[in-house]
């Protein structure tokens, strides 16, 4: 069908554009027709009498009065095959791999959300070999969950990893607002690990539009959920969260929104929240897990707060380690009763001495430390920290479990760990006898 | 009256523009936009503008919207549909059952239409009345038996005015649809009743007597019943920032809590949160009945990602229907997690209504609105004396964890409990990570008042003590103090602290929390001799492991006793250990 064209183009912003226009879609996509014939896309947000409200996938830059507008009929669209997988699109859908376009099956973006009574309760853990994930924070199956860590920390590493160590079907990756270096990391690992046969990646780099960026966790969470639907297990790995929101700060701002906490709108947490809700376990079904980025400097700042209230947890990245305090899996009691019948007391014992030890480190500062339970407290915290705060140190759940035994017994007596004597019994080393504690260590 | 119609003019996000073309206009009043596709899209009219022009909220996603689409007002407000059926079912924030939804499609689309309450079952109706008995609005017709309860089958409360019982019908089986009685007013007008009726949700229901929350609602968690405990018609609230528990300790409550009904509100959260209670509940027994824990239970389910403007909706609805069950003579209680989801989508639609903002942007109003809510929890005397209550606990995630912001400040005014979690607390393993110091309750607890002072105090004492240890060290601080500081922690750690996930320790019953406190008061009473720290830490270690395995010994198991006995001989030795010296 031959569509109008407008012309009264009203305002360019950085991102935006208004024009009049009549019979237009709330959320329609549109075309911008340059003078040169060249063409950009863009979307309508907001309508008022006939003034349209568009915001620009190619941004504002370079847009002139004289440019047309044409409206498309449809709303936004991802294609959605097989064929998708081991190839690369941006953020507005196109391929940026030099391999074909694709427009079979085209599916709906940013969908309503699944009725709740089709998910299941989460009951699969997902073992990712990363022994403070699965000891401390055992992943689960449909969880969302992202790694909270300054900029510079090797978050987008530990995402690769994890997405590649585990039996995920599908990996489908969201890169929003990647250097060109972690677009090429993230490519490369892939490759590396065998998986790209089973990858999809979207991909928004600085170079890009900011609506492009915003476009990025829909697309990948609309193609996921078609494959979770199929009854894959699917891994989408969305970074950079706090890029993403500030660039629907940008787009808010640019509306004239009154803002709410440090300028981001006040629908930041529906926002967020309506893209981590398609994680889900569905009934008869696969599933779709989320592990996102968050990148942060403290995190009472409203994306990594409000992030904090929607996600099932968080993994705490510090200084190149996974931390246990700061970290949480909300799903964890869901599954780590049914590995090993220790699981569960000696993540409890571990934590509770770690947190004692991280008492005296405070007192240290003072000079009040001198006796000699506390000292060992001390010398277990840095071998906690050496043996299992490493994300990059691969032992199976078992093993790790065996190596908290031999951490514990290397430090204290039986009866200070507060493990019942029937665990204690099957499981305490004998002396000097370690399964995975290295000697030279002890 | 005719009822009025408008078009659309403006279209953002939730928020839409209508022109007002014909017929009046009510403020509150539900309307319906119909789109392209033929669907039409329910909405609530939020505010009346010079120029005919009404801005309404729309319950659904307003996409494919388009200026000039055809808007029909109804000149009713947003209602709950009342009557028997509400137990046992799960539905979003507007009243549709999501099993009814869900075998039309597996994801919420908008604008499916589906009965609030099952029209097929049959209720076995017995009558009350007999024609020629005059009757009134909230008088009884008759009843049915709804799960484990005798539901009263009412006039509707709205009716004003004395009406006389023109028809009802014999004893057997109704639908909902059924007619079941007919009444006449004054002037001969005759009206055709069913055993369901709507309400306005927004609208409290009036109180028959209003009376105060003097009895303690007993929640099987100890922090509660013994330090900040609730009342029956009660009100708590439980701010914290993420991660220090809300949601377990609303679940917990849900669980063991001795209320009637219990009303499961999720507003704004997690819907996997949701699923864990219907999916978890109609497995679960209930202790008190022996039935299924979900035949007391009903959830209002609008989580985070379902459209934002229904999230209030969802909340008063929770209400109204637990005024409701107060009506049936019954204890409720309502669970709003979270009150703060509430208060932000009406930021949001506020800012796009380009209201002038009050703190954070919330609007002005909305401290009035908290406290309207709380308000309509209590306890009422119904006209045949029964004493019935609402009781609610709302959770609020305040930005950062910052207890000083709008939406937390209005609700401490408005509650009389405050559990306040601490990020600390759950960092340390310390669960419930209720704050032991900072949170307070107005409402009378299971243990008397000294205990609970007793308790607070030795609580002050020992956290003075911690912090003296941390800047000195234990060299630093003498035997006894040393001593009180260990009295504290076992106290936090035995008594306070409780395994929500451990089948025994998970529900302390009231017989149970007196025997604990008993025991828990006869360690702190008893002297301790010991000549170092390190002989007095490893006392406490032994007395901690000690009793935490009696936490988790039934009552009746065979060990229970001697678990009991053995804490008992610890006390003893240390007490009697300077005679042997």
């Amino acid at each position: 069908m031959l569509r109008k064209t407008y012309e009264h183009i009203d305002s360019i912003g950085r991102a935006i554009l208004t024009i009049e226009a009549k019979d237009v879609h709330n959320k329609e996509m549109a075309e911008i027709i340059y003078p040169d014939g060249k063409k950009a896309f863009a979307q309508v947000i907001a309508l008022n009498g006939n003034k349209v409200t568009l915001q620009l996938f190619g941004g504002g830059f370079g847009v002139s009065t004289d440019c047309k507008v044409r409206f498309l009929g449809n709303p936004v669209q991802v294609g959605f095959s097989d064929e998708m997988l081991g190839r690369v699109y941006s953020g507005n859908g196109q391929p940026i791999d030099g391999g074909p376009q694709l427009t079979s099956d085209m599916t709906r973006v940013a969908g309503p959300s699944i009725n709740p009574v089709k998910r299941l309760i989460p009951k699969n853990m997902i073992r990712t070999g990363v022994p403070m994930i699965d000891v401390f924070n055992t992943l689960v199956r449909s969880q969302k969950i992202p790694i909270f860590a300054r900029a510079g920390e090797p978050y987008n590493r530990l995402l690769a990893n994890v997405a590649t160590q585990t039996d995920a079907d599908v990996i489908i990756i969201g890169g929003v607002g990647l250097k060109y270096d972690e677009y090429h990391y993230f490519k490369e690992r892939i490759e590396e690990a065998g998986s790209k046969s089973k990858t999809i990646m979207f991909i928004h780099t600085h170079r890009d539009s900011i609506v492009e960026g915003l476009m990025v966790p829909d697309l990948a969470l609309a193609v996921g959920e078609r494959f979770a639907l199929q009854g894959k297990n699917v891994f989408v790995l969305l970074s950079d969260m706090t890029q993403w929101s500030d660039y629907l700060r940008q787009v808010a701002n640019a509306q004239d929104q009154i803002p709410a906490n440090q300028g981001y709108p006040g629908d930041l947490y529906s926002q967020l929240a309506s893209r981590y809700e398609k994680a889900a376990d569905i009934e008869d079904s696969g599933s779709l897990t989320i592990l996102g980025v968050t990148t942060m400097d403290d995190v009472t700042h409203p994306v990594p707060d409000n992030t904090g209230y929607i996600t099932e947890g968080q993994f705490f990245m510090k200084d190149g380690y996974l931390e246990l305090f700061g970290s949480l899996s909300r799903l964890k009691q869901q599954v780590n009763d049914k590995t090993r019948d220790d699981h569960r007391s000696i993540m409890n014992a571990m934590a509770r001495l770690l947190s004692e030890a991280e008492e005296r480190v405070k007192a240290q500062k003072f000079g009040s430390v001198k006796d000699d339970y506390s000292l060992r407290l001390l010398d277990y915290r840095k071998t906690f920290q050496r043996e299992l705060m490493d994300p990059f140190r691969y032992l199976e759940l078992e093993d790790a479990l065996d190596l908290c035994w031999d951490i514990l017994s290397k430090h204290f007596k039986k009866e200070e760990a507060g493990l019942s004597s029937d665990l204690v019994e099957k499981y305490w080393p004998r002396k000097g006898e370690f399964k995975i504690l290295k000697e030279h260590y002890a | 009256m005719e009822k009025a119609k408008g078009k659309v003019v403006s279209v953002n996000e939730s928020l839409v523009g209508v022109e007002n073309t014909e017929g009046a206009v009510m403020n509150g009043e539900v309307a319906y936009i119909t789109i392209e596709d033929g669907k039409r899209l329910k909405s609530e009219v939020i505010d009346v503008k010079p120029g005919k022009l009404v801005y309404l909220q729309v319950f659904e996603d307003t996409s494919w919207m388009k200026v000039d689409d055809a808007v029909e007002f109804t000149g009713l407000p947003l209602a709950v549909k009342l009557g028997p059926g509400i137990l046992g079912s799960v539905t979003d924030g507007l009243q549709n059952p999501l099993y009814e939804l869900a075998k039309k499609e597996w994801f919420l689309e908008r604008g499916m239409v589906v009965e609030p309450l099952d029209t097929n079952v049959k209720w076995h109706f017995s009558p009350e009345v007999k024609k020629g008995d005059i009757v009134t609005g909230a008088s009884i017709l008759g009843s049915v038996p709804e799960k484990i309860f005798k539901h009263n089958i009412f006039v509707p409360f709205s009716l004003q005015g004395e009406y006389t019982v023109d028809s009802i019908v014999e004893k057997g089986d109704y639908t909902i649809k059924d007619i079941i009685a007919t009444i006449k007013d004054s002037s001969g007008k005759v009206l055709e009743l069913t055993m369901a009726f709507d309400w306005p949700v927004k609208q409290p229901m009036p109180f028959h007597q209003r009376s105060v929350p003097t009895e303690t609602l007993p929640t099987g968690m100890r922090i509660l019943d013994a330090l900040f405990p609730i009342a029956y018609g009660g009100t708590a609230c439980s701010p914290g920032p993420f991660g220090a528990g809300k949601t377990v300790l609303q679940h917990s409550i849900a669980k063991h809590s001795r209320a009637d009904v219990v009303i499961v509100a999720a507003c704004g959260e997690r819907a996997g949160e949701a699923v864990e209670v219907f999916k978890d509940f109609p497995e679960l027994i209930d202790p008190k009945t022996g039935k299924s824990l979900m035949d007391r239970t009903y959830i209002v389910g609008n989580t985070s990602s379902m459209p934002v403007a229904a999230r209030e909706a969802s909340v008063y609805m929770a209400t109204a229907v637990g005024e409701y069950y107060r009506k049936q003579g019954l204890n409720v209680l309502i669970l709003a997690d979270s009150t703060s989801r509430w208060a932000q989508a009406l930021r949001e639609t506020s800012g796009r209504k380009e209201e002038i903002p009050g703190p954070e942007a919330f609007p002005m109003y909305i401290s009035t609105l908290i406290s309207a809510f709380y308000d309509r929890a209590g306890v009422e005397i119904l006209p045949d004396g029964t004493k019935s209550s609402l009781s609610i606990i709302g959770t609020v995630s305040p930005a950062g964890g910052n207890f000083d912001e709008p939406v937390t400040q209005a609700t401490l005014l408005s509650t009389g409990a405050f559990l306040g979690l601490s990020r600390e607390l759950s960092d340390a393993r310390k669960y419930p990570a209720i704050d032991r110091i900072d949170s307070s309750s107005a409402y009378p607890s299971l243990i008397t008042e000294d205990e609970v002072g007793f308790l607070k105090e030795l609580l002050k004492e020992g956290k003075t003590i911690a912090s003296n240890l941390l800047l000195m060290g234990e060299r630093g601080i003498s035997n006894e103090a040393y001593i009180t500081y260990q009295k504290s922690e076992l106290l936090d750690a035995v008594f306070l602290q409780q395994n929500s996930f451990h089948p025994v320790d998970g529900v302390t019953n009231p017989d149970r929390l007196r025997m604990m406190f008993d025991m828990v008061k006869h360690i702190i009473d008893s002297p301790v001799y010991a000549e170092t720290k390190d002989d007095i830490r490893t006392h406490f270690n032994f007395l901690r492991q000690a009793f935490i395995d009696w936490n988790y010994l039934k009552i009746e198991d065979a060990k229970f006793d001697s678990q009991k006995a053995k804490i008992l001989n610890l006390v003893k030795q240390t007490a009697h250990a300077k005679e042997n010296v």
